[in-house]
């Protein structure tokens, strides 16, 4: 499984970076996670705002830091 | 708090709204109390300052809390997608009046600046039309119209709008009418995005009122020390700058205080929390309406930060026409404030 997060130099950005790369620690998660910050390879996928998360692919989140939860949900569920 | 506040959205808000009305009602009464309570000389200097401080800054709280909560639910209806569908190939004018007026009500922050230009341009949103959205969204925002009717009256915040929503207008609408797409760089256009992967969630009302409690905690939660330091300032030279002591430099006689304002408030740059106090301690010290209101402008509207963010979307030229054009409207409303008032 593989989390890329979308954003360059926001303050919200690099709390969801240091949010999921805490979750994945602290849930021994097998998930790759990279941050994304060239703008040209941001807009390929279509957001607006940034930080975007994208979980194998998919936009999953836009513009905000989803909960704790929602995100475990996302990082379980597809990672079986 | 936080918990009860996620479980039971509605019914936290039908025990908050009432204790908000109750508050916001009797805290002249609250105020005065307290000043009496602490045994100040009546009449004093002193007095006053602590009255002012006392009764102001709970106020100008109620009133943001309140209004970014609102704002907060209001936001949830109109998504920066939504607000794309809407604008792509409306014609100059009319685009220009829309997105003017989905400026105020889109989140936006100035770091998604840029995603948001490129995405609006490469669904066809036309240039003018994306700069009247880029004006208006952080020049008109909830907390410098709080603020303005906090301390000065419905009718300088409505001023403030109405003014921030023709200069958002009218600069869009010229730089449409300059044909400055030239001036985009050109990797742009190149950008392909895949459109439609992002998954739409269902919202219901509960989420947009937690929304809301998140509104509040996010900005609130960040601008209230600026508030309080802004009036304990403004407190701290109620009774002891001279009230005429700006006149000579940003009264209304002085033909190019005006410019010289907008000038100096280009670069700099400051949340509206944090300019607003020194708006106040101008006015109170004879500086004019229209001058102080294009300094605001200026500094909110336009700053260095997201003039460099955007450089990388936009070549020199038409970074120097959005100033030039924007800065050329603030210029003219803080004149025409001038003569009216």
């Amino acid at each position: 499984m593989k989390i890329r997060v979308l954003g360059s130099g926001c303050a919200k950005c690099k709390t969801l970076e240091e949010r999921i790369r805490h979750l994945v620690e602290k849930h021994q998660l097998p998930i790759e996670v990279e941050k994304v910050t060239d703008l040209q390879e941001i807009m390929k996928y279509g957001i607006l705002m940034t930080p975007g998360l994208v979980i194998d692919g998919v936009v999953k989140s836009v513009g905000s830091i989803p909960k704790d939860d929602q995100l475990l949900t996302w990082m379980k569920g597809a990672s079986s | 708090m936080n918990k009860v506040l996620e479980r039971y959205p509605i019914g936290s808000l039908v025990t908050f709204l009432p204790m908000w009305v109750l508050l916001y009602l009797t805290l002249q009464s609250i105020a005065n109390a307290i000043v009496s309570l602490l045994g100040l000389p009546p009449t004093e200097r002193i007095t006053e300052a602590v009255r002012f401080f006392i009764f102001e800054t709970p106020k100008v709280m109620l009133l943001l809390t309140i209004v970014v909560f609102v704002v907060g639910i209001v936001r949830t209806y109109f998504s920066p997608e939504r607000t794309r569908k809407i604008l792509v190939g409306k014609s100059l004018f009319v685009g220009n009046v829309l997105a003017s007026m989905l400026g105020i009500v889109t989140p936006f922050c100035s770091c998604s600046a840029i995603p948001l230009f490129i995405g609006f341009v490469e669904a066809g949103v036309p240039l003018g039309v994306t700069f009247s959205f880029l004006v208006a969204a952080p020049m008109i925002n909830e907390i410098a119209v709080v603020l303005l009717f906090g301390l000065f009256g419905w009718q300088t915040a409505l001023l403030y709008v109405s003014t921030g929503f023709l200069i958002a207008i009218s600069s869009g609408y010229v730089i449409g009418r300059l044909k400055v797409e030239r001036f985009v760089e050109q990797w742009v256009f190149e950008v392909h995005s895949a459109s439609g992967v992002i998954e739409e969630s269902v919202v219901t009302f509960r989420d947009r009122i937690q929304s809301g409690y998140e509104a509040v905690k996010d900005i609130v939660g960040k601008v209230w020390p600026y508030i309080i330091v802004g009036i304990g300032v403004g407190a701290g030279i109620h009774g002891y700058v001279p009230e005429d002591f700006m006149a000579n430099l940003m009264g209304k006689s002085v033909w190019w205080s005006v410019p010289v304002a907008v000038l100096i408030g280009v670069p700099l740059y400051s949340n509206a929390a944090g300019i607003i106090p020194i708006v106040h301690a101008l006015l109170e010290k004879g500086a004019s309406l229209g001058t102080t209101l294009a300094f605001m402008m200026a500094v909110i509207g336009l700053s260095l930060p997201e003039t460099i963010i955007l450089r990388k979307v936009l070549k020199m030229p038409l970074i120097f026409i959005f100033i030039g054009v924007v800065a050329t409207g603030i210029i003219m409303v803080g004149y025409v404030f001038n003569v009216v008032y």
